[in-house]
């Protein structure tokens, strides 16, 4: 056992590390995967691309165990095996890294690592040795982390990295991650990727799900796309470009213009000009003689451990005018639309909305006053999951008519308003009775957006409104965002992707440490003169 | 029909391997399995008489499964519905003895409702606690139990007391016949509510916003307070009408089958909720057939027991194991729901406050 980490590169070398052969996986009438089959080989990544629903996440729920298939086999380490449960599949050197952390978190990170799998010395837990073992896999690849820091004061990039250094503990061969970088800044995105290619070096093979093109032709060595549950490509990203893997995605030509999966280097000006195209014209000048709808001024708030997030922050958005947030994660844009939204108590400050004192109002009375709120967390407060698809359309709004009347529910308009969402934000579910646990990832997400989108608001809070979504619905949802702002609603929209905020604001706050410290102007700011900000430069250039 | 017989299988499969169980104990004894459990069948459902013991057994327990599974909808465990049914039961006997001369469409209704206040008042105790400083509803719930009992008993033996001729049991007087529940032949009225009450637990969850309200608290907390409930409200409200319920059930054993309060009575019977709730899977109208198998076992197991002779006490043990079956796998998920998600920071300030204060 001391030896594990040698092991991960054995001399036995097996020619498929893991692999799916005619994979097939029903959920009632849902043909999640039918006849799939995916090879992964040493120290390769493979990319599964595809639309929200394709059966990304039912693919390597089987390759790791959660599901069982219907039909078809699955092979580890060039064997063919019956996997009962993810143990078996962790006993057989593969590890996930899950979307939400399986981690504990008031324990140290050395302890994470090794639960349930401590290194002993008389019945006790070996800590030297378990601190040295980790040290040690970090060291080897690359991943670095604070082995004694408390896993709960870590952000989310490190405790990704956590994850990444138990399945590596448990000598994992392979490594799934399914949209590790959905939650991850940027930075931490290519942090992440260079550490993926440390770990091929190593004869480590990955399969990872994204919905960022760029990544798949940075990192992946294989692409498998995926259709309605079947494979409708293998390519490899020399064979192929970024506009050809999104239509083979989507079925259908998409157009990657002023969407955030344009490289950078082109500029902002060319993103927001194309994006904005139709209604370029109103903003800025026009929005000064709209009214203010969303007023804070000098609100603090305080993180879940009591210190300080939101400093005495003053931000206003007029009616008719996206205002993004752009910041790096953990800089109080959380706390920020929480405590707007009553989910978080503010220490300070006012916040008016509609020209009604809000400060300290609870979550229905924003909702009534006309907020919509897409939450930033949908796991936690946007759906409840063993709620039906219908419930969950009016999650928030159940208590209003025509959804309900005299304290009784009305199912038929209920249902009837989730038939309406479902359509018009394209969710993918069998029927609207269907609970919104078994929606895969992505149609969640419209879910929750159409649910917000569809009832008469006068403010949008969106809080990674797109997060986990493919690119064909991301282009929807954006266009809806900026109907919604052409309508004269005031959108406040954070989100950690820098190309999303530019490509939808007629203003960007930057936030650093609690404040907007500067107000930009996306169709001259740079993105250089952004990133600094963000980083906590002083603004003097871009401030406007 | 396919999703009710997949809801019903664990449960069901439950008994049958409990009466297995208790079959096999019953032959190791020497007695024989089809006499006894053929007496037990008969002395519950046999006659008329049968079934009127079997539904008044039976209607406490439906009442005090109703009360476990209504606060358990809202994610709390009621384990309090001894202690509720108790305050229930002796102030609805208090007020059937102590008001003479009223009709019997204000007294009887009077009695009833006093007592499930009494009730509820006991419930909304922990649900307020729970709601405004975090202290864990089972352990308040629990230590509540106690103080009912005692109320109660002290309530018997001193101010209730019955005085008349020679009495030294803590009990009281007899209710006045207009506070008496009545019985039509073998249908006790008292279960007609029980099953009236059921339904209207299953309509209040599932039609109205306040059982939206309630099951959104039980599901996902903080997705409930995104969508503008009132956490606390909730929790402390399901709790009274939990007790209610549980109230309910105590005045109903006070007016329609003792015909008074009597210290001790009716210990027991609240916990045996429990058992009910959980196998009906904490479904307000499975609760029925719960409550009446359970009844109908209670009722049965004197005439097992003259007949086969069988000591009765093995019924308890076939309950037990039943509960055993049922309550495994829903206790381990139970478990597991307290520890999931644990990066939800609020659980720890949860937690903290109703450990630490
Ligand atoms: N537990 C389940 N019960 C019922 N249906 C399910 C379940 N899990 C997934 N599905 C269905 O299977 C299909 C594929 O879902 P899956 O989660 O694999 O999609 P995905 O490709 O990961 O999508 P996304 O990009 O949105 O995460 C969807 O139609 C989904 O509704
Ligand atoms: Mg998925």
């Amino acid at each position: 056992m001391a030896a594990a980490a040698e092991t991960v590169v054995s001399q036995t070398e097996p020619e498929v590390l893991l692999a799916g052969h005619g994979i097939t996986k029903r959920f009632g009438s849902v043909v999640a995967n039918d006849d799939v089959s995916v090879e992964l080989r040493p120290g390769r990544i493979l990319a599964l691309l595809g639309e929200n629903g394709a059966g990304k996440s039912t693919l390597v729920n089987v390759l790791f165990g959660l599901h069982r298939p219907d039909a078809g086999q699955v092979v580890i380490a060039d064997e063919n095996v019956e996997l009962s449960s993810p143990h078996d599949a962790i006993a057989r050197g593969v590890g996930m890294v899950h979307q939400h952390f399986q981690l504990v978190p008031p324990m140290s990170v050395v302890r994470n690592i090794v639960l349930g799998a401590e290194p002993r010395k008389l019945g006790m837990i070996d800590v030297a040795q378990a601190r040295r073992r980790v040290m040690d896999l970090a060291d080897r690849f690359g991943l670095h982390v604070d082995p004694d820091a408390a896993v709960e004061d870590l952000p989310v990039g490190a405790q990704q990295r956590v994850e990444i250094l138990k399945a590596l503990y448990r000598d994992a061969r392979v490594l799934i991650a399914d949209e590790p970088t959905a939650v991850l800044t940027p930075q931490e995105t290519d942090h992440l990727l260079d550490v993926l290619r440390g770990l091929t070096a190593q004869g480590v093979g990955i399969v990872f799900i994204t919905h960022k093109l760029r990544e798949v032709m940075a990192a992946a060595d294989d692409i498998v796309v995926l259709r309605e549950g079947r494979v409708v490509g293998t390519t490899t990203p020399a064979q192929t470009s970024e506009a050809a893997l999104a239509e083979l995605m989507v079925g259908r030509a998409v157009d990657l213009h002023g969407d955030r999966f344009e490289s950078g280097a082109t500029g902002v000006g060319s993103a927001v000009s194309t994006a904005a195209a139709p209604s370029d014209e109103a903003p800025i000048a026009e929005a000064d003689e709209q009214p203010v709808v969303l007023d804070i001024a000098g609100l603090c708030a305080d993180d879940d451990r009591g210190q300080r997030a939101v400093d005495e922050l003053t931000l206003a958005v007029r009616a008719g005018e996206i205002v993004g947030v752009a910041g790096v994660e953990g800089n109080g844009q959380r706390e920020l639309v929480e405590a707007i939204t009553g989910l978080r108590h503010a220490a300070a400050g006012t916040v008016s909305i509609s020209d009604r004192d809000a400060s300290g109002a609870r979550p229905r009375q924003v909702t009534v006053i006309g907020v919509g709120h897409i939450p930033e967390d949908r796991a936690k407060h946007g759906l409840i999951g063993s709620y039906s698809v219908a419930d969950n359309s009016v999650l928030n709004r159940y208590f209003k008519r025509p959804f309900a009347a005299g304290g009784m529910l009305r199912r038929d308009r209920i249902d009837s308003h989730a038939r309406d969402v479902v359509a018009t934000f394209d969710v993918r579910t069998p029927d609207v009775d269907s609970p919104a646990d078994s929606l895969s990832g992505g149609n969640k997400q419209k879910l929750i957006v159409g649910r917000e989108f569809s009832d008469d608001i006068d403010l949008l809070i969106a809080a990674q409104p797109t997060r986990g979504i493919d690119i064909g619905a991301i282009e929807f949802i954006w266009r809806r965002i900026r109907e919604r702002r052409d309508e004269g609603t005031a959108v406040l929209l954070v989100s950690a992707e820098l190309d999303e905020v530019l490509a939808l604001s007629d203003r960007v706050a930057v936030m650093y440490e609690g404040r907007i410290v500067a107000t930009v102007d996306p169709r001259t700011a740079t993105r250089e003169e952004i990133g600094l900000l963000m980083a906590g430069a002083e603004s003097s250039a871009a401030g406007s | 029909m396919r999703a009710l017989m997949r809801a019903a299988a664990v449960p069901l499969a439950s008994v049958v391997l409990g009466l297995v169980l208790g079959a096999v104990l019953i032959a190791v004894q020497g007695h024989s399995v089809t006499s006894a459990y053929g007496a037990l069948v008969l002395g519950g459902a046999g006659d008329a008489d049968a079934l009127l013991r079997t539904l008044q057994k039976a209607t406490p327990l439906v009442f005090g499964g109703l009360a476990v599974a209504f606060a358990f909808k809202a994610g709390l465990f009621n384990i309090g519905g001894q202690g509720q049914l108790l305050v229930g039961a002796a102030f609805a006997a208090g007020v059937g003895f102590g008001l003479e001369g009223l009709p019997l469409v204000v007294h009887l209704p009077l009695a009833l409702l006093v007592g499930g206040a009494a009730g509820a008042a006991w419930g909304a105790i922990a649900g307020v606690l729970k709601a405004t400083s975090g202290a864990h509803e089972v352990i308040v719930t629990i230590m509540l139990n106690f103080v009912a009992g005692n109320l109660t008993d002290w309530l018997a033996a001193n101010p209730w007391q019955d005085r008349s001729g020679s009495n030294i049991i803590a009990r009281t007087p007899l209710v006045e016949p207009s506070a008496e529940i009545p019985t039509w032949g073998w249908l006790p009225a008292g279960f007609v509510l029980a099953v009236l009450a059921a339904f209207a637990c299953w309509f209040v969850l599932e039609r109205t916003t306040y059982g939206f309200e309630v099951r959104s608290v039980g599901a996902n907390r903080h997705a409930a307070r995104y969508a503008g409930i009132s956490v606390g409200w909730i929790m402390a409200s399901t709790m009274a009408v939990a007790g209610l319920l549980a109230g309910l059930g105590g005045a109903i054993e006070s007016l329609g089958v003792d015909g008074r309060f009597e210290a001790g009575v009716n210990v027991g019977l609240g916990f045996e909720g429990i058992t009910i709730a959980l196998l009906a899977r904490t479904n307000p109208i499975a609760v029925i057939p719960a409550g009446l198998l359970v009844g109908l076992m209670e009722a049965g197991a004197a005439k097992m027991q003259f007949e086969s002779g069988v000591a009765p006490e093995i019924i308890d043990v076939i309950q037990a194991l039943i509960l055993l079956f049922v309550a495994a796998p829903l206790i381990v998920r139970w478990l597991l729901r307290l520890r999931d998600r644990p990066d939800a920071p609020d659980r720890r300030l949860t937690l903290g406050a109703g450990w630490g204060r």
